[in-house]
């Protein structure tokens, strides 16, 4: 059993954390694991992904296009940027709420989201859609994204995970002061 | 043994290690940084680790290491190596008495470099054997042998990972502190026959070296360095290397009648295991990242043993010359090859545009205000803007638009000056981080103070390696051992070697850095500028700025001098985007009608 999961979204948004998580719950569990991100000056703003593979026999941690069983998209344009990689039938779970590129007030672009919000509508059969913006506020940290998100995809059923499994893992990670934050986001429906 | 997920760079440190590292030396640059990061992480105190100045200094720290028994392992880049070629191609001869292992990772794309070099070509220029993992767990097993091989045949070698390995996680078998190698360094024994390099001697080392490598090819051959898996029946095969083999594999998944040969030492290349590989086979297909070795090294293997396998890759025109390899595009090359069906390409035509997110300064980046202050100050003036690497080579994005060139290290001085020999009525700036001014710029400025340029020397001084992830260096008065130690000053520095006027100015103070660059520029002969900021992401910001709407004329003129990414467009309006903005103040200070608050300016 193989499990191909996608993180993406924008520099910041705490999509390398996320990946580690779910690294280390695997880790407990004795599944073998290997991961690849981003690292460096694409951090800073740009687009941000992390693959993650899970299961026996691995070879590389980069997984071909079409073979995602799921993949969770911080921010709208970036699920589409890299909808390629989603397994016929494939989850995606996705934060509504758009965030512009830094250039784009130079620019004069005018992305909302709406746009690609529409795109995943019509090419992915099972979208579950996330308003990361009021789940935020609900939790009463704007920093709860990631595991707002991570929630949602362990909810799901793709990970061989449970809330309480990562949640174990998540409090041996954060500093003692997120962790009830971070409970209330994971637990967030 | 016991299970870690670890970076590949973290695993090569580890590794290094368990088999008992002494010293570890290097500068930063990705994507090796991480090793000798993790190195220092993990010192239980016997280690020594230090980020030299650049890695001439590093390798020549190293030899010295090696020369004493200990087990050393000097870090970098691939463009990094030819910083320290010198010392290299001359150790080479020399040898070494500890295991050293010299880590090179290169980066096909290149996704942070400024060249696709491969130093695989550097294995064979300077003679050094070579070791090429394919991923995370056998990088620290490889690295392991790296040593047991230097040690044993006296040399150094060049360890060479590629970025997907160094940046790539895996949960890996590693060692217990228990089965871990200690290493207790004899200490230098003096010997002129050994460590004075004269011709007579290199002439003889000459001599023992194409022995030795005669010698290693054969057991590199038979060392499992370098896999052979042959394929019952088969009359074609594929010849791979690093993370390109765990492409092939990815592609030969559930595939049967390909063998491959997978190359761990391209250097001395392992001429036995090939014939073995290719004995039987029609036709190869090389599929490599960076430069075709592999495939120049098979085609010569046939020549030289009459066999007539066709070898196809980069030089027949089948896989692309440039840029790294992916799953896809090594599964399209194989199914070529083979004539298999092609995997289908997801072909959604309606895709909308989507954002493009470049990497630009940070909110709050000194640089920008260091770049806007000297583009102001020399506006309507006929000027030249050298740059350097570092973050400061993104003041080449708009609006900004002050890079005019940008080579390599410390290269952005003798430029300049180069220029102004040419164009003598042209104002020639250099720009220089402060890292890179010690890592290569000070010889420069020697140089153009010693030749009469007329230039003026910016170094931006945020007093760290930024760009890499904000390692320490001789000016910031901390090393890699903890200790807190003497600065070495910029502007003592400077003033040391004859620069005659050098000022030091805080860029966030926009008018007064003006002033300075069009009072210093006005010299004459070579004078300096530092802007002393600190880099935006290691303080604590000030509170947001402010704008206030009803001043506010929504002209945009923040927006498109700075190119900040706190100023944003939200409803049609200017806007602070508040969990960016460190409050640095220089839009204020741009901003012609006082609507600008907050940040610097609040009480």
């Amino acid at each position: 059993m193989q499990n191909n999961i996608l993180i993406t979204g924008v520099g910041g948004q705490g999509i390398v954390l996320t990946s580690k998580l779910i690294a280390a719950t695997a880790m407990a569990h004795d599944i073998p694991v290997m991961s690849a991100e981003t690292i460096g000056m694409a951090q800073k703003g740009g687009s941000v992904f992390s693959f993650l593979r899970l299961g026996e026999g691995l070879h590389c941690p980069m997984f071909p296009e079409k073979t995602a069983d799921i993949i969770i998209a911080f921010e709208p344009a970036e699920a589409v940027r890299m909808l390629g990689y989603l397994k016929d039938g494939g989850k995606v779970i996705v934060n509504t709420h758009p965030i512009m590129p830094v250039t784009a007030a130079l620019s004069g672009s005018s992305y909302n989201g709406t746009e690609m919000m529409d795109y995943l509508e019509r090419h992915v059969s099972d979208l579950r859609k996330v308003d990361g913006e009021a789940a935020c506020k609900a939790v009463g940290s704007p920093r709860a994204l990631n595991m707002i998100m991570l929630g949602q995809a362990i909810r799901c059923g793709v990970l061989p995970f449970t809330i309480d499994d990562i949640e174990q893992t998540m409090k041996a990670t954060v500093k003692p002061q997120f962790v009830e934050m971070n409970s209330k986001a994971l637990r967030m429906e | 043994m016991h299970k870690e997920f670890l970076m590949g760079n973290a695993a090569i440190a580890r590794g290094a290690i368990a088999a008992g590292l002494n010293v570890v030396s290097g500068y930063p640059g990705t994507p090796s940084t991480e090793v000798l990061e993790t190195a220092a992480k993990t010192n239980d105190g016997s280690l020594y680790v230090e980020w030299s100045v650049n890695e001439k200094a590093a390798l020549e720290l190293g030899a010295g290491a090696a020369y004493s028994g200990a087990r050393t392992m000097v870090t970098m880049k691939q463009v990094g190596l030819n910083v320290a070629s010198d010392p290299l191609m001359s150790l080479a001869y020399i040898g070494v008495k500890g295991g050293m292992v010299i880590l090179v990772a290169d980066d096909p794309g290149p996704i942070s470099s400024q060249t696709e070099q491969d130093t695989r070509h550097f294995a064979s220029f300077s003679k050094l054997p070579c070791f090429d993992p394919s991923s995370v767990q056998e990088a620290y097993d490889m690295i392991q042998t790296a040593f047991e091989f230097s040690e044993k045949y006296h040399t150094p070698v060049l360890f060479r990972p590629t970025t997907r390995v160094c940046h790539g996680y895996a949960s890996i078998e590693v060692k217990d502190e228990s089965e871990c190698i200690k290493n207790q360094p004899e200490g230098f024994v003096r010997d002129p026959s050994k460590w004075v390099i004269f011709p007579r001697l290199s002439y003889a080392a000459h001599m023992h070296i194409e022995e030795r490598n005669k010698e290693l090819s054969d057991v590199f051959s038979d060392s499992g360095l370098n896999k052979v898996c042959p394929a019952k029946g088969c009359k074609k095969g594929i010849a791979t290397h690093g993370i390109s083999y765990t492409y092939v594999s990815e592609a030969l998944e559930g595939k049967e009648n390909v063998s491959v040969f997978k190359v761990g030492t391209p250097f001395p290349f392992p001429e036995k295991a090939a014939v073995e590989f290719l004995t039987g086979l029609d036709e190869v297909l090389c599929i490599e990242e960076l430069d075709p070795i592999i495939e120049r090294e098979l085609t010569y293997v046939c020549g030289k043993y009459g066999l007539s396998t066709k070898i196809y890759g980069k030089l027949t025109g089948n896989v692309k010359t440039a840029g790294e390899n992916t799953c896809a595009s090594v599964a399209e090359n194989i199914a070529d090859f083979m004539g298999w069906e092609k995997p289908a390409k997801t072909a959604a035509d309606d895709v909308p545009p989507l954002p493009v997110r470049p990497p630009v300064l940070c909110a709050g980046c000194p640089h920008r205000a260091s770049f806007y202050a000297v583009k102001q100050a020399m506006k309507g003036k006929k000027s030249v803007f050298c740059g350097d690497i570092g973050c400061y080579t993104l003041g080449n994005a708009m609006p900004l638009d002050m890079v005019d060139t940008c080579l390599c290290m410390g290269a952005g001085v003798n430029i300049t000056q180069g220029i102004g020999k040419i164009e003598p009525d042209t104002n020639c700036f250099a720009f220089v981080g402060d890292s890179t001014f010690f890592a290569s710029a000070i010889t420069g400025v020697v140089n153009a103070v010693y030749n009469q340029a007329d230039m003026t020397l910016v170094v931006l001084d945020n007093s760290t390696t930024a760009m890499t992830g904000h390692q320490p260096h001789p000016g910031t008065g901390r090393t890699m051992m903890g200790q807190v130690v003497d600065k070495v000053n910029i502007e003592q520095v400077l003033r040391g070697i004859g620069v005659q006027t050098v000022e030091t100015v805080d860029p966030l103070k926009l008018e007064e850095a003006v002033a300075c660059v069009k009072r210093v520029s006005a010299e004459k002969g070579v004078k300096a500028i530092i802007f002393k900021s600190p880099c935006a992401v290691l303080i604590k910001g000030k509170a947001p700025a402010v704008i206030d709407h009803e001043k506010c004329v929504n002209c945009k003129k923040c927006i498109n001098s700075l190119g900040c990414p706190g100023l944003v467009i939200k409803d049609g309006k200017v806007s602070i985007e508040a969990s960016l903005c460190t409050g640095c103040g220089l839009c204020s200070q741009v901003c012609p009608f006082g609507a600008i608050g907050g940040g610097e300016d609040a009480e």
